[in-house]
């Protein structure tokens, strides 16, 4: 039975555009996972391309064709069928994307050690911030769900990600040029970790500075139903009534709205504002609710009266 | 002896070299360091203001460009853009 998201929960995906499952797939499926892919010993890998061709070859990840529902996409039993099937994991797409849910692609990221770039002469670079896929202007968003099959330690340079840009409407790798952003995060994580990005988050793949290989396995999924209230069946949510602004109690009790009014290290003074009103038309459009408000942002500019 | 170009980019919190630094990034064309994304957590320096008094000099800065009408509230890339750099002298 899938677990939906709490309110909380989709008010922080709502705000920073990702969710973390810390170690959420157990040992015995990760190791499933690892020996289907053919996992081996760091020492017998000598060519990357090699290994990475036989994994294509021999795993059970089969050739899924675009547009195909994710509850048809993966062999019955397979690690990767188990993982989908998860209560938690289940409960956060269909929350998120609802259970008629397309695969849109996947991929098996492998990020090699610093010794396979010394041996082929070539410059280990980290890959460069971008937003997948292309320029995506809709209100519709689709999410990009992370597996990883092995603990990430700092050193295998960890996916980079920067809460809080989901919104922000850019062109790819037209963001390459911010090599650093105040308050980047980097994955490390214990294994059968699942993460969970809005599509438009700006992220990158670390340098793998470890001994070891670094996988990531990536699907993004695409909704084919409305996005509203799909984490709250019963549809109770009820937007919060308004609160002091500026002049208020310290110790006033924190809410959803401060979770989704959550400021980030990178935003401008100016551009931060519209962080928020979008967020809070972004929360209109999960609810469904074309009038709720959060901080007086937009009744103050919806009371236009010429 | 030859000059190579170092080039250190800042953007700003608001468009003043006073500003704190959100987001910054560095081209350094003597070779001696590669720099490359993700490199580090914490910023050159606080403010651009900090850069200047480093010895940087600024050759380009973005200009303010009124938002289209219509698209008021549309977030996109960082505004606050300030391109700096140092000339260098050495046998490279």
């Amino acid at each position: 039975m899938p677990k939906l998201l709490s309110t909380e929960q989709m008010a922080e995906f709502a705000n920073s555009g990702c969710l973390f499952f810390e170690g959420l797939i157990d040992e015995d499926i990760n190791r499933e996972f690892l020996n289907d892919i053919g996992h081996t010993n760091i020492d017998e890998v000598d060519n990357i391309q090699q290994y990475f061709q036989n994994i294509k070859s021999s795993s059970s990840i089969p050739r899924i064709p675009a547009g195909t529902p994710l509850k048809d996409a993966y062999p019955l039993n397979s690690p990767l069928e188990k993982i989908f099937k998860n209560e938690i994991v289940s409960g956060a797409i269909n929350s998120l994307v609802g259970s008629k849910t397309v695969v849109d692609h996947q991929f098996l990221h492998l990020t090699f050690p610093s010794k396979y770039y010394d041996r082929a002469n070539q410059r280990q670079m980290s890959q460069v911030n971008h937003q997948d896929s292309t320029i995506d202007p809709r209100t519709t968003f689709d999410i990009q769900l992370f597996y990883f099959p092995t603990a990430v330690t700092k050193d295998m340079g960890g996916t980079r990600y920067h809460p809080g840009t989901h919104l922000r409407i850019v062109n790819e790798m037209g963001i390459a040029k911010y090599q650093n952003i105040k308050g980047q995060k980097n994955i490390i994580c214990k294994a059968g970790t699942i993460g969970i990005f809005h599509s438009g988050l700006w992220h990158g793949a670390g340098v793998n500075f470890s001994d070891d290989i670094r996988y990531m396995f990536k699907v993004r999924l695409q909704p084919k139903e409305k996005q509203e209230l799909l984490w709250d069946i019963d549809k109770k949510y009820r937007p919060l009534p308004n609160r002091a602004l500026y002049w208020t109690d310290e110790n006033q009790e924190k809410t959803i709205n401060d979770i989704l009014m959550q400021s980030h290290p990178w935003q401008e003074a100016d551009t931060n504002r519209l962080d928020k009103i979008n967020t809070i038309k972004f929360w209109r459009q999960l609810t469904g609710n074309k009038n709720l408000d959060i901080d007086y942002w937009l009744t103050r500019i919806e009371n236009e009266l010429y | 002896m030859t000059k190579r170009q170092k080039v250190l980019v800042l953007y700003l919190k608001f468009p003043s070299l006073e500003a704190e630094v959100i987001s910054w990034a560095t081209f350094d064309g003597t070779g001696k360091k590669l720099h490359m994304t993700g490199d580090s957590d914490e910023p050159p320096y606080p403010t651009g203001l900090d850069a200047l008094l480093d010895g940087w000099r600024l050759f380009q800065a973005s200009q303010a460009i009124p938002e289209y009408p219509g698209q008021e509230f549309r977030t996109s890339y960082l505004k606050h853009e300030f391109f700096f750099e140092k000339i260098e002298e050495g046998d490279f």
